[in-house]
């Protein structure tokens, strides 16, 4: 890991330039230590961006490590719990990373950059566990967070803009594929990820490059309407795509204290990232163990009766409220789906799909609080997962 | 490919015998593979100059657990009756004690020191209890776990109340406070700490030294003895028991690796290429040592990895081996006394400051020495009328600043000579060969990392259901197939076969299962 100076107060991403000259409501947050917008003009307004034309996140801040080395591949499959080997050059695996005993620490993106190297992207910082993961392996990891500048263009019109501003080969990329272009002299890395749940690419690139390429998309947007979003509309689309946030939906386990306080992908809904066909990777003995004799926990996605979100609300198993199996960890109402929808934690074996429970839903009307006990439905799959999202060549529109 | 064994033992160490010769006995088909030409690991007697033999690591046996011997049908003669302690005095005044019994410190000191010795060897004797068995694993249901755990706690009450505070006030604290505490003498209060520090990178004033000194006192209540032949008798022994149990033993077969398939330990390769299988590989080698070179860490978990990795395993412990042309005079010894054990640690403020250098990479200006004549007792250990030295040296520090190269081996071998010569002056002049090996030279020749006596540090946080690390302090690796058995494993180092034959119990008790 490179030693950087120390700076004080929140920096400023590569990006900060035009997002600042978009901005309408200066109502800034602090993300991993740079300061970001809440939202630009309307909160609203960005997430129908997302939904209906594109919308511009600036995810410079999302934590990236560059992982290379001769025992690469070693290193990144002993890491997380899904096999690595298949993730060819060029792909992109999302992934999640437990300790010992099989506790989610985080969960994130590789991207198989080049053959051997990789890039880790993840919500929250790891350096001190990813150098423990490499005792005894000759591999090199560097935090390349401020290395690296990153947009992500989401929405229908997302294709269309990229290819309308001249970079070719996109349409054969296929989701969760990656690949390099030349684009206006510099280096440009093109993923078909994000955190949207519908059609979107993540544009990686060096951070002088970063400005200008803010205005070649911009340019190239401007007739379908690209608009910059900030965190509010992108945590209202990762909720109705069903994405998980960590210390939102699970904290990661080694910033837990107390027992009982972690979860197993298992738990998160995850099973399908753990594969025990591979003989080692970190968490494999506890999750077998936990395979075996049953988890606690479950995630269940809940499509909730009114309108009113159920933010951090309990979930019970019976009408009356006597049995508190749960609670809620993200609400939101869902403009695009028109359902009140929410991610939240029960315990075995409540929460099968298909099964319903009760939310006790609190609200304030002129100071009084209110309450409602609200039916919800546990659902299977993402409440938003458009067609377009996985369609190759996406469609031109 | 030959027959499948049902278990490979990595190395011929005590243990690794003690845990070969037992499994043996249970019935199973067990290889024995020995880097070195002989077994033994660090209980080995050889050469180190022509005609003159030395135990070449320990040298003292004090610890081996009546269990073993009783199991394996031991009868190693020792030379002679068990040893005094002799602390040498600069003014001849010295003092001698053996086993509660204090003679050269005033009256109060004996009445204290033979208090204090049965006060010890009541907690000793609770400790030994506890060396013999599988630590119990904390936070399980496991009825086992469960009545270990509940009959350490009664053995505790037993105690009686008193005693049970005492027990639990001293077990971690440092053997200077106590020893300052209890006694007038300066040379019984040195030697005190030196028995308590020996072997470890502690000082008299470091934490859970009593619990050291506790360690020492376990098998045997601190009785000495030295095997007929040195420690390589006693190797020999545990080897032809173990043969005689259908073992077979290769020495000269280096390990390369531990062979690891779909995630379990599948057998062994040796450096010179040959591959052994057995689902059952247990190592004798120190837990660094097994997992991070051996194993390879791609096979084991994170969390795991970083704790043997942090597994604290500084050697400060140099041997010294003197040839000599005849016995040296020391003012105030007699020619038997040499077949005792001297030690050389006027104080304890002396003692830690041996220790002081240590913790910055130094060796100690004034090192504390134990020091034995084995040639006094065995006299076919050296030519007829000359003499053989066997001395430990504390600190030389492992990981040494200017690294051990020719120059500082040489610059502390005078000083270690130089400080028996202040009581042995004319040692010098009878010297007819030397050799002293560092930490360093003891990791080369006797494998062990860092050249640590015990496999990794003793220390509360490094022992019983944390040795050698925590969650996998039974013995069993989490690598389905591979176990430990070695001094790094509970309870420690010392000739003592406690690691060995708990780990044998337990793979039979865990394969029977």
């Amino acid at each position: 890991m490179s030693a950087r100076e120390v700076h004080q107060g929140r920096l400023q991403t590569p990006f900060y330039s035009r997002l600042a000259e978009l901005d309408t409501l200066n109502t800034w947050h602090n993300w991993k230590g740079y300061t970001v917008p809440d939202a630009l003009y309307c909160a609203d307004t960005e997430y129908f961006a997302i939904r209906n034309s594109t919308g511009v996140f600036d995810l410079t801040p999302m934590t990236k490590y560059r992982i290379t080395g001769p025992d690469a591949l070693v290193y990144v499959d002993r890491l997380v719990t899904r096999d690595m080997s298949k993730i060819k050059p060029g792909r992109v695996a999302y992934a999640v990373w437990c300790d010992d005993r099989g506790q989610v620490i985080d969960d994130g993106t590789i991207f198989h950059l080049r053959e051997g190297e990789y890039r880790l992207c993840s919500q929250e910082r790891h350096c001190a566990w990813l150098m423990d993961a490499a005792i005894g392996l000759d591999v090199n990891i560097v935090d390349e967070t401020a290395d690296v500048a990153a947009l992500a263009v989401q929405g229908p019109t997302s294709f269309a803009i990229l290819s309308r501003m001249g970079i070719n080969g996109l349409s054969e990329l296929k989701p969760f594929g990656l690949m390099h272009v030349e684009f206006d002299g510099f280096e440009l890395t093109i993923s078909r990820t994000g955190f949207t749940g519908d059609l979107g690419y993540e544009l990686w690139t060096a951070p002088e490059n970063a400005e200008s390429l803010w205005d070649y998309l911009f340019a190239a947007g401007e007739v379908t309407g690209i608009r910059a979003i900030g965190g509010d509309a992108l945590e209202q689309a990762r909720i109705e795509a069903g994405y998980i946030m960590a210390y939102i939906d699970f904290l990661p386990a080694n910033a837990t204290v107390r027992t009982g306080r972690t979860r197993s992908p298992f738990e998160l809904g995850l099973d399908w990232l753990v594969d025990f066909k591979k003989p080692n990777f970190n968490g494999r003995r506890a999750l077998a163990d936990e395979k075996r004799s049953g988890s606690t926990w479950r995630l269940v996605k809940l499509d909730i009766e009114g309108n009113k979100p159920a933010k951090h609300a309990y979930i019970f198993a019976d009408q009356k409220g006597k049995k508190n199996i749960g609670f809620v960890t993200s609400a939101v109402w869902s403009p695009v789906c028109k359902q009140n929808i929410a991610l939240g934690t029960v315990r075995m074996p409540h929460g099968a799909p298909g099964s319903q429970l009760w939310v006790e839903v609190f609200y304030q009307r002129e100071m009084h609080w209110s309450r409602v006990m609200a039916r919800a439905e546990v659902v299977d799959k993402p409440f938003w997962f458009p067609q377009r999202r996985g369609l190759t060549p996406p469609e031109l529109v | 490919m030959t027959d499948r064994n049902d278990a490979i033992i990595i190395g011929a160490g005590h243990n690794g015998l003690v845990c070969a010769a037992l499994l043996a006995k249970g019935g199973k088909k067990v290889l024995v593979l020995e880097a070195n030409e002989r077994v033994g690991g660090a209980a080995v007697t050889r050469e180190f100059a022509k005609g003159y033999s030395v135990s070449a690591c320990a040298h003292l046996l004090y610890q081996l657990q009546p269990q073993v011997q009783k199991e394996l049908g031991l009868s190693t003669k020792p030379s002679g009756d068990s040893m005094q302690t002799i602390a040498l005095s600069p003014d001849g005044a010295h003092l001698r004690y053996s086993e509660g019994e204090v003679t050269g410190a005033g009256d109060a000191d004996a009445r204290s020191y033979r208090k204090f010795h049965r006060q010890m060897v009541r907690f000793a004797d609770l400790l030994n209890t506890y060396l013999n068995t599988t630590p119990p694993r904390l936070g399980t249901a496991g009825f086992r776990d469960l009545a270990t755990l509940a009959r350490l706690a009664f053995d505790l009450r037993r105690l009686g109340r008193d005693e049970m505070r005492t027990f639990l006030r001293l077990i971690g604290i440092n053997i200077h406070d106590e020893v300052t505490e209890r006694f007038e003498s300066p040379l019984l209060r040195g030697a005190l700490s030196l028995d308590a520090v020996l072997g470890t990178h502690l000082g008299p004033r470091s934490p859970n030294t009593i619990m050291t000194y506790l360690y020492r006192l376990a098998a045997g209540h601190g009785r000495l003895t030295v095997p007929r032949g040195g420690m390589g008798a006693l190797a020999e022994e545990l080897a032809h028991a173990a043969r005689s149990a259908g073992v077979t033993i290769r020495t000269g077969m280096p390990v390369r690796r531990i062979v690891v398939e779909n995630g379990r330990a599948v057998g062994v390769e040796t450096v010179g290429g040959e591959c052994f299988d057995s689902l059952t590989v247990v190592s004798n080698a120190d837990p660094k040592r097994t997992i991070m070179e051996l194993v390879g860490t791609r096979h084991v978990e994170t969390v795991f990895t970083r704790r043997i990795d942090n597994i604290r395993m500084r050697g400060n412990a140099a041997k010294l081996h003197l040839a000599l042309d005849g016995l040296p005079s020391i003012d105030g010894l007699g020619k038997n006394d040499f077949g005792h054990r001297l030690v050389i640690a006027p104080d304890e403020c002396y003692v830690e400051r041996a220790f002081n250098p240590a913790k910055y990479g130094e060796y100690s200006a004034e090192p504390v020495v134990e020091m034995t004549f084995p040639s006094v007792r065995d006299p076919a250990l050296a030519p007829t009328g000359k003499h053989v030295v066997s001395c430990v040296v504390q600190y030389a520090p492992y990981a040494l600043k200017t690294g051990w190269n020719d120059d500082a081996k040489q610059a502390f071998m005078k000083t270690c000579i130089d400080t028996i010569g202040r009581f042995a002056p004319e040692l010098e002049s009878r010297i007819t060969a030397s050799e002293l090996l560092t930490p360093a030279d003891i990791e080369r020749e006797f494998h062990i990392t860092g050249g640590h006596w015990h496999h990794g540090e003793l220390a509360l946080d490094q022992f019983m259901f944390v040795r050698p690390v925590c969650s996998a302090a039974q013995y069993r690796m989490p690598l389905d197939g591979l176990y430990l058995c070695g001094a790094g494993a509970h309870p420690g180092g010392g000739i003592s076969g406690a690691a060995g034959r708990n780990a044998a119990r337990f793979i039979l008790r865990e394969q029977s299962a």
